[in-house]
């Protein structure tokens, strides 16, 4: 026995998504599963919707600004109360799921769980877990910024009531999330059905697993835009380095994809923008400098960030994410036989300058001898 | 030599007391324990978390998850102040005259001792409750600072405004200082004595490595005892204008080992110091002289109390494993 004995951190799953989204019908879902797990349940109010559940606690949503000048360094209040008080009694339960409303900022809950010292020891982000309603997405987008942050931010998107749309208005809107998110792993559901395996129990936030299975990540041979985009989708990412101006940008981006869209394109009110780097071996040397830097001065601009690294003469891969100025990173795993040694490193935020990113990630490239 | 007479608990202590001389341990449970001539238990909770000692009356008062405030007698015998259901009474604190006051969320209630409550709407969650020393006043610690109300007048409260998150509050013992743990690392303290209409006198009392979870009055009020850091952070309040300009004691310095729980001796200059690793301390300010009064256990010490006489700590851990220190052995 060591004196004091580590437990092992309770994961934490974060459900976001407008009103009538389904958040509530999810998590009932994930509750009610014979999985023998047990949950304790954080919402922000008991809603009309009941919640069967034995440990369900009632948070006011309170937003923290840290005392450090930093305008992006938030956190969530009444989450540090809250789990603090769970984790008295941890044997009550195995994991927890925090359910948000639907104008809740998702990066001040995410931070919480980084930038806490007690929330950090005891628990561990699992994964953000976005509800997206097919019938209003497009109505959404228009209203608030909140709903495109929370595809932005998500590790999963749940696309639910697809039974209340074309298959047409679907194919549109799986490809507007893209848009906002290509790293996320999108499901198309109805009643938000969903084998819970792709839902809990993700690791997003543990270096160790994140972007094992992370779709922006994976076919790591395919041709630059499969990855970026997901076959359904005919906008690349290159629209986005003209769209500072507001909505005078067209659409003649879909000029030079062999398919097309007749309808208007879903994406005009999309102002999260995604950049994919990728490059060679790196010198770690200029890299760490680099990325503390565009950390710090674009902090506030980057929702999230994720990569893989290869280092010159490093057997092993690191592995990098961040949220705004929060950046973590460690060596996962060694690069296999045979396995491509290139990095690559994806940023979703907003206002991102892609050339001076591309032109700068470029020059931590180790030099051939 | 002191002696320990350990007690084990389950898990997480929330409180620790003595109420006539009987040790008291409060678990996260809801289970109070007491060593009153053998183990004897009171399940008063579903889910504990908080704790007073009224000092008037002898008695805890405590505040649940499951919506009641209690109070517990030395003979282990419970009553119910109020209930208010589902809601999760994380602050509690008893005031001169037999009053009481609670909070959940934004508001503070206060009840007094023949029955009439008043309420008090924060903008945002209570997070700190304290009585003043003297006069019917109390304070709720809440973002951006604390708010000071006149509990038996209608006229407007004070506020105090400092940026940044206030976790808990308290009075110096003889009213004229009030100082808050943040969410930062870091307390901030008032000067209250200043003249009416004068610019408010703030303290900031900073530097320390984690955030500070327990902080302890001197007999007298000349000092203020502090966690969050790997020593107990000791700052003077002797002067007029409080720490402003000093430097803090040190006491109890260990290499990594935070302290997480301080308390100061009734009417010695000594504060008990407990680590993260279940050890305690007792430290003297004049000469920073230490003394082992509880090796290492198995949890961190999360509270502490010393009897009147000043001769027997209790103390409790984040594992249960609790006891008695008795100074003289």
């Amino acid at each position: 026995m060591t004196e004091t004995s580590p437990q092992k951190p309770i994961p934490v799953t974060v459900l976001t998504g407008y009103l009538g989204a389904g958040k509530t019908t999810l998590l009932n879902r994930i509750l009610s599963e014979n999985h023998g797990r047990k949950y304790a349940v954080i919402v922000n109010e008991f809603g009309e919707i009941g919640i069967d559940n034995d440990l369900i606690v009632e948070s006011d949503e309170e937003i923290y600004e840290m005392n450090n000048g930093c305008v992006c360094c938030t956190v969530r209040g009444d989450l540090i109360r809250v789990v603090e008080g769970l984790m008295r009694r941890p044997g009550r339960f195995d994991a927890i799921i925090v359910e948000t409303t639907g104008l809740a900022d998702p990066v001040p809950v995410a931070q919480t769980f980084f930038m806490d010292d007690d929330v950090r020891a005891k628990t561990e982000l699992d994964a953000v877990v976005a509800l997206v309603d097919a019938k209003h997405l497009p109505l959404r987008l228009k209203d608030s910024r909140e709903a495109e942050d929370q595809i932005a931010f998500a590790d999963v998107v749940l696309l639910n009531k697809t039974d209340l749309v074309t298959p047409e208005e679907l194919e549109r809107i799986e490809a507007t999330v893209r848009v906002i998110n290509p790293s996320a792993r999108i499901y198309r559901t109805q009643r938000s059905e969903i084998d819970l395996a792709k839902v809990l129990d993700q690791g997003a936030f543990n270096l160790e697993k994140a972007l094992e299975n992370d779709p922006h990540f994976l076919d790591q041979d395919d041709h630059e835009h499969d990855h970026t985009c997901g076959p359904d989708c005919g906008h690349d990412h290159h629209h986005h380095h003209h769209d500072h101006d507001h909505h005078d940008h067209d659409h003649d981006h879909d000029h030079d994809h062999h398919h097309h869209h007749d309808a208007p394109s879903p994406i005009h009110d999309v102002t999260v923008q995604s950049i994919s780097l990728r490059g060679g071996e790196m010198n770690p040397d200029r890299f760490f400098p680099w990325i503390q830097k565009i950390t710090q001065t674009d902090g506030p601009n980057i929702l999230r960030l994720k990569g893989i690294i290869a280092f010159a003469g490093d057997a092993e891969r690191y592995v990098v994410q961040g949220v705004h100025m929060i950046i973590e990173g460690d060596h996962q795993r060694a690069w296999k036989e045979g396995e491509k040694r290139e990095s690559r490193l994806v940023f979703i935020g907003r206002d991102l300058d892609r050339e001076k990113l591309e032109r700068t990630f470029k020059a931590c490239e180790a030099q051939p001898n | 030599m002191p002696t320990v007479a350990p007690l084990d608990l389950e898990g997480h202590v929330v409180g620790v007391a003595f109420l006539k001389g009987v040790p008291f341990f409060a678990e996260a449970t809801g289970a109070i324990h007491r060593l009153d001539l053998g183990h004897k238990t009171t399940e008063v909770h579903e889910g504990l978390l908080s704790l007073v000692v009224d000092d008037a009356n002898d008695t805890l008062l405590t505040g649940g998850e499951d919506g009641k405030v209690m109070r517990t007698a030395a003979d282990g015998t419970t009553s119910l102040v109020t209930e208010a259901p589902r809601k999760w009474i994380a602050q509690v604190a008893t005031g001169p005259q037999g009053s009481v006051a609670y909070a959940y969320g934004k508001t503070t209630h206060v009840r007094l001792a023949e029955g009439t409550t008043k309420e008090f709407t924060e903008e945002r969650t209570v997070e700190g409750l304290a009585f003043a020393p003297k006069g019917l006043r109390i304070a709720a610690a809440r973002y951006n600072g604390v708010s000071l109300h006149w509990v038996g007048t209608s006229g407007q409260p004070i506020d105090l405004e400092w940026k940044g998150a206030h976790t808990g509050v308290t009075f110096s013992p003889d009213g004229r200082f009030l100082v808050t743990t943040m969410q930062e690392n870091a307390l901030h303290g008032w000067k209250l004595d200043a003249k009416p209409g004068a610019e408010a006198r703030h303290m900031r009392m900073t530097g320390y490595p984690a955030k500070v979870k327990s902080v302890s009055w001197s007999a007298k009020g000349k000092w203020l005892a502090s966690s969050g850091a790997p020593a107990a952070i000791v700052w003077p309040f002797q002067g007029k204008d409080g720490p402003m300009g000093k430097a803090p004691l040190e006491l109890g310095t260990r290499a990594d080992i935070m302290v997480t729980s301080v308390c100061c001796h009734p009417a010695e200059d000594i504060v008990a110091i407990g680590y993260q690793d279940g050890m305690i301390l007792g430290a003297r300010f004049a000469d920073s002289k230490e003394v082992l009064l509880r090796r290492p256990g198995k949890g961190a010490i999360t509270a502490m109390a010393w009897n009147k006489d000043g001769r027997q700590l209790v103390f409790g851990s984040a594992e249960g494993d609790c006891g008695v220190v008795d100074i003289a052995g």
